[in-house]
């Protein structure tokens, strides 16, 4: 069986084909509801590269893409495990006020001190908040997808809350906390910001998104720790039988995706929020995690890319409205790639399907043969 | 005491308002999910019901065919849902997820095209949906205004009431409802019993979508009298936590929808007399769920075969 590999056997096996594919269907898609709402294609979507190819604008996608490459990593290590951590929004919201109070109640530690202390924090307040979840399932029970709603809302308002308190809140009629302290801010300096034509906003986030995606790569697929939260991600059962306590295992995993969804909620703040504002609803940095871990197929390298695509997408369409065009075509676009990636399994099923109408029509065609007879 | 029959009466007012949507939405997530596919594109699904409802009752004037048209976007949703998982065999997940940001994303850009804003024109009086029993009590004696505040509702209160009557029915005293629970269950043991467990979650999906989209038209063409894009913030998904909540039964879902219309009730009537901070009191809802849940419900039951796509044997 040395047969040469045919194009539906490419198609059918190669997830990244999938993916590239999904991509260009929802662009079609796109192009289409463009069209009809009677706008020019070429001039949107022109707008849409040529926004984010510019250098400052490429560094604008930088920045906009740190927080979804690290909530992307949590909730595709969530993914891994076997746990689906729709909770990756209340996580990050906690990570963010964390390091926010602690960064404007010690404004005065120097910086080498400072940021690593506030990522500390933030890892812990979403590492915690992921191992609530974990604990009420284990203890009674508690669906964790339900449970994982709940503090999502939970986490919303006492964010708020916190952000109202005196000590915290913004001196100025912002409805929103103090800056945080300079000494906290991850920005690059002002002169080389200005010296290279980047966005004000610059900063050293993605250095430290790159490294987080390491470690996350280094614990599934290097350790034993990462083997085993997999073994209880593909069949808990089977773990189980193999030794492995699948409740130690979800409250590691939830830990650790807790941690870096926190991460990547102090990572947004350092760099470009500088401030936590009170919202009047979910700002869905956990939930865009989702869509960055499914478009990066849960692999820590793809979910990189698939942060900085994301990025780009958003970064890029809150440009649209300069031709005219509507910014939420992002959201139809990203949710088409999103529908086309869940429904990619057809590829998968092309092959078995042709082998089934083979083997219907050898059948009927005997069938023919006997009657004839 | 007249202060306290005021307070209770707006609290069960609140509590009322607060749970509509959520039961419609919650009615329709038990159909989905008992007959075994996850529906998380819930929240979507209410969004494309809240815009189109009042977009129809505001160009048609009537507000009966406004809201059957929300339930009927939603259908079209839970029908491209259903097409994805049921017949594709997609990952329901993943796919519930693209449904919440489709939803969302075309309904605006239609408002844009239709409005040349996000947000679409407030309906007027006679383009919602009206109260039963306006009027009917007398406001000037203390009893009077309690029976308003509690019964001179919105129609769509009265009307998920008896949705959640019928859905009740139809899960446990008919043929379909055994079926539908047993596709949920064993789909296998049904194939071979001869029922079409694709066609049955097919229209069971279908079905969601329509109950989805009916309570995302009753947030904004009851209270609220225009879609903006935070009507539905979350409603969807608080709906699915109750069906949860009330381990997957529609009479569960209806006690976790009231528990939560309760919360956000006492939420505004302590709010409005001032002391306790806003959004400490906002938190109440959430905490009491999860609290409600370690005391009295504990572990859910959920379908065996939820989550799972049901490949035919051939």
């Amino acid at each position: 069986m040395n047969k040469k590999k045919s194009f539906l056997d490419v198609i059918s096996e190669n997830t990244f084909i999938h993916i590239i594919l999904s991509i260009l269907l929802g662009f079609l898609i796109g192009a289409l509801f463009l069209l009809v709402m009677g706008l020019s294609v070429g001039e949107a979507y022109g707008r849409l590269v040529s926004s984010v190819t510019s250098v400052k604008g490429f560094s604008y996608v930088i920045v906009y893409s740190v927080p979804y490459i690290v909530a992307g990593l949590s909730v595709a290590f969530s993914f891994k495990t076997g746990v689906f951590n729709i909770g990756a929004e209340g996580q990050f919201v906690v990570g963010a006020m964390a390091a926010c109070v602690v960064s404007i109640l010690l404004p005065d530690l120097p910086k080498p001190v400072l940021i690593p202390l506030c990522f500390l924090v933030a890892a812990a307040a979403g590492a915690l908040w992921g191992s609530i979840v974990a604990f009420l399932k284990i203890k009674w029970g508690i669906n964790e997808v339900l449970s994982m709603i709940m503090f999502n809302w939970i986490a919303f308002y006492l964010s708020n809350f916190i952000a109202g308190i005196p000590a915290i809140h913004s001196e100025g009629s912002a409805e929103a906390t103090k800056n945080i302290s300079a000494n906290a801010s991850m920005l690059f300096s002002k002169d080389f910001i200005k010296a290279n034509g980047l966005a004000p906003t610059a900063n050293w986030g993605i250095l430290v998104a790159l490294v987080i995606m390491l470690v996350i790569w280094f614990i599934i697929e290097k350790t034993t720790l990462g083997y085993n939260l997999k073994a209880v991600g593909v069949n808990k059962f089977a773990a189980e039988y193999g030794g492995i306590s699948v409740n130690r295992s979800i409250m590691t995993a939830l830990a650790i995706s807790g941690a870096m969804a926190g991460l990547a909620g102090s990572l947004q703040l350092m760099g470009m929020g500088n401030r936590i504002s009170v919202f009047a609803s979910q700002e869905g940095f956990g939930f865009a995690g989702i869509v960055v871990a499914l478009m990066g197929c849960s692999n820590p390298f793809g979910v990189f890319v698939a942060g900085i695509f994301y990025g780009a997408l958003i970064y890029g369409g809150s440009k649209l409205n300069l031709v005219g065009a509507p910014t939420q075509l992002i959201n139809v676009i990203v949710g088409t790639v999103v529908f086309f990636i869940a429904i990619s399994v057809i590829f998968k099923n092309l092959k078995n399907i042709r082998r089934r109408q083979r083997a219907n029509a050898a059948a009927s065609a005997a069938r023919k043969e006997a009657e004839s007879k | 005491m007249t202060d306290f029959v005021n307070s209770l009466g707006i609290i069960l007012y609140a509590t009322l308002a607060y749970m509509t949507p959520l039961l419609f939405a919650a009615l329709g997530s038990c159909f989905s999910e008992v007959s075994g596919v996850v529906n998380i594109g819930i929240e979507g699904m209410m969004t494309a019901g809240a815009f189109t409802g009042t977009v129809v009752a505001y160009f048609t004037g009537s507000p009966w065919i406004g809201f059957l048209c929300g339930g009927l976007a939603g259908a079209l949703f839970g029908m491209l849902h259903a097409t994805a998982t049921v017949r594709l065999g997609a990952d329901q997940t993943i796919a519930g997820t693209a449904i919440n940001m489709l939803g969302p994303g075309i309904v605006i850009m239609i408002a844009r095209v239709l409005f040349n804003s996000t947000d679409t024109i407030p309906l007027n009086a006679t383009q919602k949906l009206p109260k039963l029993f306006a009027g009917v009590f007398d406001t000037n004696t203390v009893f009077g205004r309690f029976m308003d505040n509690v019964f001179a509702n919105y129609v769509s209160t009265y009307l998920v009431f008896a949705a959640a009557i019928i859905v009740w029915f139809v899960f446990y005293k008919t043929k379909f409802g055994l079926r539908l629970r047993a596709c949920g269950e064993h789909p296998q043991a049904c194939e071979t019993l001869g029922i079409n467990v694709l066609r049955m979650r097919f229209t069971c999906v279908t079905l969601s979508g329509f109950l989805a989209g009916l309570g995302g038209a009753c947030v904004t063409m009851t209270i609220s009298t225009q879609f903006r894009p935070i009507s539905i913030v979350g409603q969807g998904f608080i709906a699915i936590a109750a069906v949860i909540f009330g381990k997957f039964r529609p009479q569960g879902a209806l006690i976790g929808c009231l528990l939560f219309g309760f919360c956000s009730g006492l939420k505004v009537v302590l709010g409005g007399s001032g002391g306790v901070d806003m959004q400490l009191l906002s938190m109440i809802p959430y905490v009491v769920t999860v609290i409600v849940l370690i005391i009295f419900v504990g572990k859910s039951h959920v379908p065996s075969a939820n989550g799972k796509p049901f490949i035919k044997a051939r």
